[in-house]
């Protein structure tokens, strides 16, 4: 049985226009220590949808089963990473973690929580940053914070929502590699489900790609696996024949998709434009 | 050069009002002139703590009568008025509910409060203490309430995915993240309950600077009215002054 289990996942949200449904019928499992990107551009529900398998909204209708439970809430063996970094501006990084820790671990004395938050900073490289506030660090090293506080609760699960889409390139990278490495270094494996709108992240990270298939409603596409030994480098990806055989299978997907919504707007533009003059068909 | 003009500008401002006040006391021979006004009021700027009698004495101890009792009632407001924010900006269901009387309550007149307050209390200074908590809580009210919806959603998903208890919610996230805005309610709320003690103390006719004007009044010395004015006027300042000082201070730190 697989470990993350999402069933016929629909969910719409009210809006001035009308009832506006963002996804309709995701069907997805996720294997125990599996790393799975979901790809697709920006507005295509995929944030909607980690929220609802993080339990953070309620689905309109279908399921998703975590471990054998249903998902009601958030979990307590789940952490989240989001593009904003999401930090406390008035703690320092290890304030930031350490409330993390405290909520994780509610048993622990202080010390031994301070402890793992120190550590968990030390492992992103911040051991030496612990007192400054975050808007002392730059954006990467607000997102390795972010890291390490996801990290500092031993999870189970990781939701990742575009961890990485608010750095620059080069900072990007890096942090990447941090989150690989973080990965690996678990003695319990973590299972991990990202969103990015970067192909070229989700082949460098994953286990298996699924394509959003842009809608509204968006829906799944079917999965691409990456069967690329680890450590990888993004340069190693750049000539690798089995990457640019997933890049390839990845793109292709998530263009049909966009193309299928280009048609589809521009047949359904003109009895909502004027009539005089006639719409060209995009394709 | 730069520093030299900014010190001149405010001065000829002044200088400019105190000659509009000559001018007007020219025209109306009962308002006294600025020169008259100091030398009536004098004694009580140059021995501003002297005590010569009840309602006789130096303007420091008067301006600290009055800001004592402001003190009490701004605190009374506020230790009602904060919760009151709070409980209003996390429920939108008690919004509904308070939010009508209190735009209502909220443009109500201290002199309006007063007569209430000594039926209420039957004695002058409770009664100005209501008054003044009464008038003053409303800017700290609504502040504290804005401040805590305008928390950003980032902040409630730290709670929601760290599993944060509501205590834990509030001592860690909410209030700190509304404290900026509680204070500029503070400093609001300040400057109405300073308002507010003018009125009070001319209609109970307590010892301050409000009951020293009315008096004045009543024993026909106008300089003193001015005097008094006067320092309503810079006290209010300093108020303002001050609560604008720790409030950047605090907004700095966060």
């Amino acid at each position: 049985m697989p470990f993350l289990e999402v069933r016929n996942l629909s969910k719409s949200f009210p809006s001035p226009a009308g009832v506006r449904h963002v996804l309709s019928h995701v069907t997805l499992d996720v294997d125990q220590g599996e790393f799975v990107s979901i790809v697709g551009s920006m507005g295509s529900g995929k944030s909607t949808l980690l929220s609802l398998l993080a339990g953070l909204t309620v689905p309109d209708t279908g399921t998703v089963v975590l471990d054998g439970k249903p998902v009601t809430g958030v979990r307590d063996d789940a952490a989240f990473v989001f593009q904003n970094y999401s930090l406390l501006p008035w703690f320092s990084a290890l304030e930031n973690v350490r409330l993390a820790v405290q909520a994780a671990f509610p048993n622990e004395t202080a010390a031994s929580q301070k402890r793992r938050a120190a550590e968990a900073l030390d492992r992103v490289g911040l051991g030496n940053a612990l007192e400054r506030k975050p808007r002392q660090l730059s954006g990467g090293m607000r997102q390795r914070v972010s890291l390490a506080r996801a990290f500092a609760t031993e999870p189970r699960v990781l939701f990742l929502d575009e961890p990485f889409g608010a750095l620059d390139a080069l900072t990007r990278d890096a942090l990447q590699q941090d989150l690989a490495r973080l990965c690996a270094e678990r003695e319990r494996p973590v299972t991990t489900v990202m969103i990015t709108n970067s192909v070229e992240e989700a082949i460098l990270l994953s286990d298996r790609i699924v394509p959003i298939v842009t809608g509204p409603p968006a829906s799944l596409g079917s999965p691409i696996v990456v069967e690329l030994a680890r450590p990888r480098t993004l340069a190693q990806l750049a000539h690798d024949e089995q990457a640019t055989h997933a890049r390839a299978h990845v793109v292709a997907a998530l263009t049909a998709s966009l193309q299928r919504r280009n048609r589809s707007v521009s047949t359904a533009a003109p009895s909502a434009l004027s009539t005089t003059e006639p719409v060209k068909e995009a394709l | 050069m730069k520093r030299l003009i900014n010190l001149l500008l405010p001065l000829c401002g002044i200088g400019m009002a105190l000659a509009v006040w000559w001018a007007a006391s020219v025209a109306v021979p009962d308002l006294p002139s600025p020169v008259r006004t100091w030398e009536e009021s004098k004694l009580y700027i140059l021995e501003p703590l002297a005590k010569r009698g009840e309602s006789d004495q130096g303007i420091l101890l008067l301006a600290y009568y009055s800001l004592m009792r402001v003190a009490r009632g701004f605190l009374l407001g506020v230790v009602i008025a904060t919760p009151l924010g709070f409980l209003l900006g996390v429920s939108s269901t008690l919004t509904k509910m308070f939010d009508p009387i209190m735009q209502v309550l909220r443009p109500i007149s201290p002199l309006a409060w007063l007569p209430l307050g000594l039926v209420l209390f039957q004695k002058s200074e409770p009664a100005a203490l209501f008054a003044i908590a009464v008038c003053s809580m409303w800017p700290t009210v609504i502040n504290t309430m804005m401040g805590v919806r305008a928390i950003p959603q980032d902040y409630w998903n730290v709670a929601k995915v760290l599993r944060l208890s509501r205590t834990t919610t509030f001592t860690k996230i909410i209030v700190p993240a509304t404290l900026p805005y509680m204070f500029t309610g503070y400093r609001l709320s300040l400057g109405i309950a300073w308002l507010v003690i003018v009125a009070s103390e001319m209609l109970t006719g307590t010892p301050g600077v409000g009951g020293f004007l009315w008096q004045e009044y009543n024993s026909l010395v106008y300089a003193h009215i001015l005097l008094a004015i006067i320092t309503i006027g810079i006290v209010g300042f300093a108020l303002d002054r001050l609560m604008g000082m720790a409030e950047a201070r605090l907004r700095a730190s966060s």
